[in-house]
């Protein structure tokens, strides 16, 4: 019964409709886990409490045959940027100290809506900027798989938090939000499955916006399958959010076929990138021969605008930060530290508020929008995205799915990179450029590095074509048969 | 393009962030780091390229015209570190 | 009529450019769905966008759109088919976001004309730039305590329609009359109600000077909320004179945002601005640019009502009124319809005389809307049928009004019981007549004797026996014919 909490959400599922086990024994397990695993640090909050009631509810519900949605009673951690009605939310931030809202976000309220029960609002970098999950007020992340040296890892980012509890079996899954690879990278470093959907596929209302034409929400899982289902009760139109696409879900588990024959899967040459491990190189190839091995067409294609992605991120996301950050500032809810003028308290506030990573971005939006820089940063920033995005259209027009390398390394020491920003930036090389075209993108782990750490592979699709992206994800994850776990 | 120490301390004023004078030369240096490699983005032909308006392919959605929301400002309140007869109070400003 | 301005070493003409805020006549606000009326409690019409929560977007009011369009045909002006909307940067305690969304370089209503009417039937067009939508701040109240700032988000996030001019106002009077001629227009489509009051329309007065005959523009400043028509005036005539007395004693205005006292009618500047804004402008990021078709912005077009210029064209060439006459009259489209009530099948000249000089004299006198007229529009043209068919007389017509304006009433009724009916009877009116002649033989002869003018004195003396039922007419040639024998 204890290592109830190891289950996927499809044995969850099974299990719970058979009768197995209860939901409360399930959230029980996780708490359990959660507490043996509190050196992680995945979690800012806990919320025992409210995951016993809502996996009490659960089993009411299924008693009375009122049980629906496969996430009815499935224990799931939320990133905490994602406003929970009534329970701290904090963006990982000492800005956002105490603040309590009053709404609950339309994505964590679809799956709560569904049933699903929250264990508690996972860590991640602060305000969502960071790739190892080191910028968080409320302490790093500690990836459940170590170094071969016994070194703390960090679990990538920014949904490092939510990462590690998947990891970790803390939870059966969480949610997370990627605005340049902030999914699919800790996924990548975690050895587990992370989606991002199409943007626009879920909404951004109660999301604590970092980047708003960038960030988006998606599931993080043990599985593929997982991440279907999750992804069904995760996803879908909001008229609150008017860049929430206003068309229906199609089954994304029925799209789970199997079956990738006649499929054209890209190899983009610029993916190839200099200094690039031997190791990441290798799995790589591996990863097009299990799908050719599986019926698959491999096709070269070339995406011109590849290394513009992350230079280019670097202006947009920052400058949509600086104003969206810019309502923090003591008036009406978190951190008010004093001042003489209104203008000294916004500046107290905001100095002794933000982190450094999180200054170090506003600042560099503030500056890329600034009276005459507008054109030569911005402007061109957000030019050369429309050629990223039709380099990825073009490609579509010889191909179905992209397959690239998640991450550049597997994760890596606590400590590394951080005086060093640029860096610590070069980690998104591989994510960023989807998230510029808005398209659908996953991580599934597909083998080991030399020293035993997960390495992830990445499919890109088209735009709202999930479903295509699930198949193949599938498929490989069957060829991969990764079933390494972390050594705690 | 190099930023120094003044420009810094008017970004930071702009972005109501304070950053102690020992801090700002540093964070130039950060900052500069990170524009020299941003610069790379010049070697891009973006002669007649529009500028992406959104990655979405749909229409501005349009809400009709009703009152949906408000009513209740112990809500709206509820977070603010401070209050005073129902409204939110700040250090006097001076226009 | 031109305003110069004596220098000591030349004479200057002012430069003035209006930019108008009017609050969009809608239930919700722009992007959020918390109520746009004015008043209420403190921050009890504020929705979880306007107070600037996590997580919270904008959505945009079909209604703030449509009254944007129907403005700008209203202005004559381009509506542009796809418009932007904008983030504007900047920090105060009554804008929650710490942007405003706005329309910056891509407005949805481009370059129009509004005809302005000025003293002694003269008009003068002058160019609209552009006029665009965005929300409004909230308000800040700086005086309900010594150290502290109270903020009400109420009005945060109202839908705006900011109306620019072109610099092409020399005067203030034609400041003045555009920003009635403004109002007028707006209240005429019913897109903003024009009140300057409660802050629904707000004026940021732009004034420069120039030597008479230079071609080029000089620094000039900006006078914030001005909320009155008499205020624009004084304040574009203080500010003008302040500049030239800047230029004769060598010096410069600085460009600058200043504030009008209406205390003492003096501009000043405005404090905290040592720092230059730098708005920071980009384009929204949560919202898609707004595409209109050619179907929507014809449906629009044709469910505008008759403007206030072509009406007055109407009662002109229809009515025969005079130019002023009919200005009065559209000014205020309830005028107008009163009006109109008034005139239908009736003689259109008599009917304006006695709106414009009775009507609107005696609301004037009792501080009343024309809303709230004791003398309502078919009671008024009744009494003009019982002139026209000589059931009273002129002068009797202004007594039933006066009663009308204080107690209401049908004038029938009025005129019924108080017996004010004409005497017409010829049989009636020489009785009287008689009887005034017999009783002033010395009038009588010197009536004959040549003094025609005494003729009046009789006529006099008649209606005063009559207590002014007779009419005038009748008794005037009954007498020239009596006394002629």
């Amino acid at each position: 019964m204890s290592d109830l909490n190891k289950l996927t959400i499809a044995d969850a599922r099974d299990g719970l409709a058979k009768g197995d086990f209860s939901s409360v024994e399930l959230t029980e397990s996780c708490l359990a886990s959660m507490t043996a695993s509190k050196g992680l640090n995945a979690f800012i909050t806990e919320t025992p409490e409210i995951a016993l009631e809502r996996a009490k509810e659960s089993d009411e519900r299924r008693l009375g045959g009122k049980a629906e949605s496969a996430m009815d009673g499935v224990p799931i951690a939320v990133k905490d940027l994602f406003c929970t009605e009534g329970v701290l939310t904090t963006a990982a931030s000492h800005i956002l100290d105490g603040y309590t809202p009053v709404y609950e976000s339309t994505v964590s309220g679809n799956l709560r809506n569904d049933g699903a029960v929250m264990l508690g609002k996972a860590n991640l970098d602060e305000f969502a900027m960071g790739s190892a999950n080191v910028t968080s007020y409320y302490g790093n992340v500690i990836n459940p798989w170590k170094g071969s040296d016994g070194k703390d890892l960090v679990p990538g980012g920014s949904s490092g938090g939510s990462a590690a509890a998947v990891a970790g079996d803390l939870c059966l899954a969480a949610t997370g939000t990627d605005t340049g690879g902030s999914i699919r990278q800790p996924a990548s470093f975690c050895g587990i499955v992370g989606l991002k959907p199409t943007y626009g596929r879920c909404s951004r209302w109660g999301v604590v916006a970092f980047a708003s034409s960038l960030d988006q929400p998606g599931p993080m899982t043990k599985t593929v399958r997982d991440a279907a289902i999750m992804l069904q009760s995760m996803a879908g139109h909001d008229s609150k959010d008017s860049t929430s696409a206003p068309i229906d879900l199609p089954d994304f588990e029925a799209a789970l076929t199997g079956d990738v024959k006649g499929l054209k899967v890209g190899i983009p040459k610029e993916y190839r990138v200099d200094g690039m491990p031997a190791e990441i190189e290798a799995l790589w190839q591996k990863g097009a021969e299990w799908l050719k091995a599986a019926g698959a067409e491999i096709v070269d294609i070339s995406l011109p605008h590849t290394k513009y992605a992350l230079p280019v991120y670097y202006i947009v996301a920052p400058a949509e930060a600086s104003a969206n950050l810019a309502r923090y500032d003591g008036v009406r809810y978190g951190l008010r530290v004093e001042g003489e003028s209104i203008d000294d308290m916004y500046m107290n506030t905001r100095g002794e508020g933000f982190g450094k990573e999180v200054q170090r971005r506003v600042m560099i939006g503030t500056y890329v929008l600034s009276a005459g820089y507008y054109d030569a940063y911005y402007l061109k920033a957000q030019q050369i995205r429309t050629l990223i995005a039709k380099d990825f259209t073009d490609a579509y027009e010889q191909v179905d799915v992209i397959l690239t390398p998640t991450a550049p390394s597997a994760a890596f020491p606590i400590g590394e990179n951080l005086d060093d920003p640029l860096a610590m930036y070069l980690n998104d090389v591989f994510t960023v450029p989807a998230s510029m075209a808005g398209l659908p993108g996953i991580s599934i782990p597909a083998g080991l590095s030399e020293s035993g750490l997960p390495l992830g592979l990445q499919l890109l699709g088209k735009s709202f074509d999930e479903e295509t992206v699930l198949r193949v994800a599938g498929v490989m994850e069957t060829a991969a048969a990764f079933s390494a776990k972390p050594g705690q | 393009m190099s930023l120094d120490k003044a420009t810094v301390k008017n970004i930071a004023f702009l972005a109501r962030i304070r950053v102690p004078d020992e801090d700002l030369e540093p964070l130039a240096g950060e900052l500069n780091n990170i524009l020299d490699w941003i610069e790379q983005l010049g070697e891009v032909n973006t002669d007649g390229v529009e500028p992406m308006a959104s990655v979405s392919n749909v229409t501005l959605p349009l809400r009709r015209d009703a009152v949906t929301g408000g009513g209740q400002p112990e809500k709206v309140l509820a977070n603010a570190p401070e209050a005073e007869k129902g409204f939110y109070t700040v250090p006097k400003v001076v226009e | 009529m031109s305003y110069i301005i004596q220098g000591e070493t030349c004479d200057w003409e002012v430069v003035i450019g209006l930019e108008v805020h009017c609050q969009v006549t809608s239930k919700s606000k722009l992007f959020s769905g918390g109520s746009a009326s004015f008043g209420g409690e403190p921050n009890d019409h504020v929705d979880l966008l306007d107070a600037g929560l996590p997580g919270m977007l904008p959505v945009v009011n079909e209604l703030a759109v449509e009254q944007a369009v129907r403005t700008g045909l209203g202005l004559k002006a381009q509506i542009n088919k796809r418009s932007v909307f904008s983030r504007k940067n900047y920090f105060y305690a009554d804008m929650p976001l710490g942007y405003q969304i706005t329309q910056y370089d891509q407005p949805t209503v481009g370059e129009g004309t509004i005809l302005l009417e000025l003293e002694g039937g003269k008009t003068k067009e002058v160019g609209i730039e552009r006029l665009h939508l965005e929300a409004d701040a909230g308000k800040s109240l700086h005086d309900q305590h010594p150290s502290k700032t109270f903020v009400d988000l109420n009005r945060a996030g109202v839908a705006l329609m900011e109306i620019v001019s072109k610099p092409d106002m020399r005067t203030p009077e034609e400041a003045g009359a555009y920003v009635r001629k403004l109002r007028s227009i707006v209240r005429y489509l019913e897109t903003c109600d024009g009140n300057m009051d409660e802050g629904s329309m707000r004026c940021d007065v732009n004034v420069s000077v120039r030597p008479v005959g230079a071609d080029e523009l000089r620094t000039r400043c900006e006078i914030k909320n001005v909320n009155s028509v008499r205020f624009v005036m004084q304040a574009v005539e203080y500010e003008a004179q302040r500049h030239v007395e800047l230029y004769d004693e060598g010096e410069e205005p600085v460009q600058e945002t200043r504030l009008f006292d209406s205390g003492n009618g003096t501009t000043r500047s405005m404090r905290s601005k040592e720092h230059a804004h730098d708005y920071r402008y980009f384009p929204e990021p949560d919202l898609l640019p707004v595409d209109l078709t050619d179907d929507y912005i014809d449906n629009i077009r044709k469910t505008l009502p008759e403007l206030p210029d072509e009406r007055r064209e109407r009662y002109i060439s229809d009515f025969g009124l005079s130019a002023i006459d009919a200005g009065v009259l559209v000014a205020e489209r309830e005028n107008a319809a009163y009006f109109e009530t008034v005139a239908h099948g009736r003689d259109a000249k008599m009917a304006a005389n006695w709106v414009t000089t009775n009507l609107f004299g005696a609301l004037k006198k009792n501080g009343k809307h024309i809303s709230e007229s004791p003398v309502s529009a078919e009671n008024l043209g009744k009494l003009l049928d019982l002139i026209a068919d000589n059931t009273i007389s002129g002068r009797i017509a202004k007594d039933v009004f006066e009663e009308m304006v204080e107690n209401g009433g049908d004038p029938e009724k009025i005129v019924e019981e108080k017996g004010l009916k004409q005497i017409t009877d010829t049989g009636a009116i020489e009785g009287i007549l008689d009887d005034i002649i017999a009783n002033n033989p010395g009038q009588v002869e010197q009536y004959k004797g040549g003094n025609d003018k005494l003729i009046g004195w009789f006529v006099g003396q008649v209606m005063k026996a009559s207590q002014g039922k007779a009419n005038p007419g009748m008794v005037n040639k009954l007498l020239k014919d009596k006394l002629s024998d």
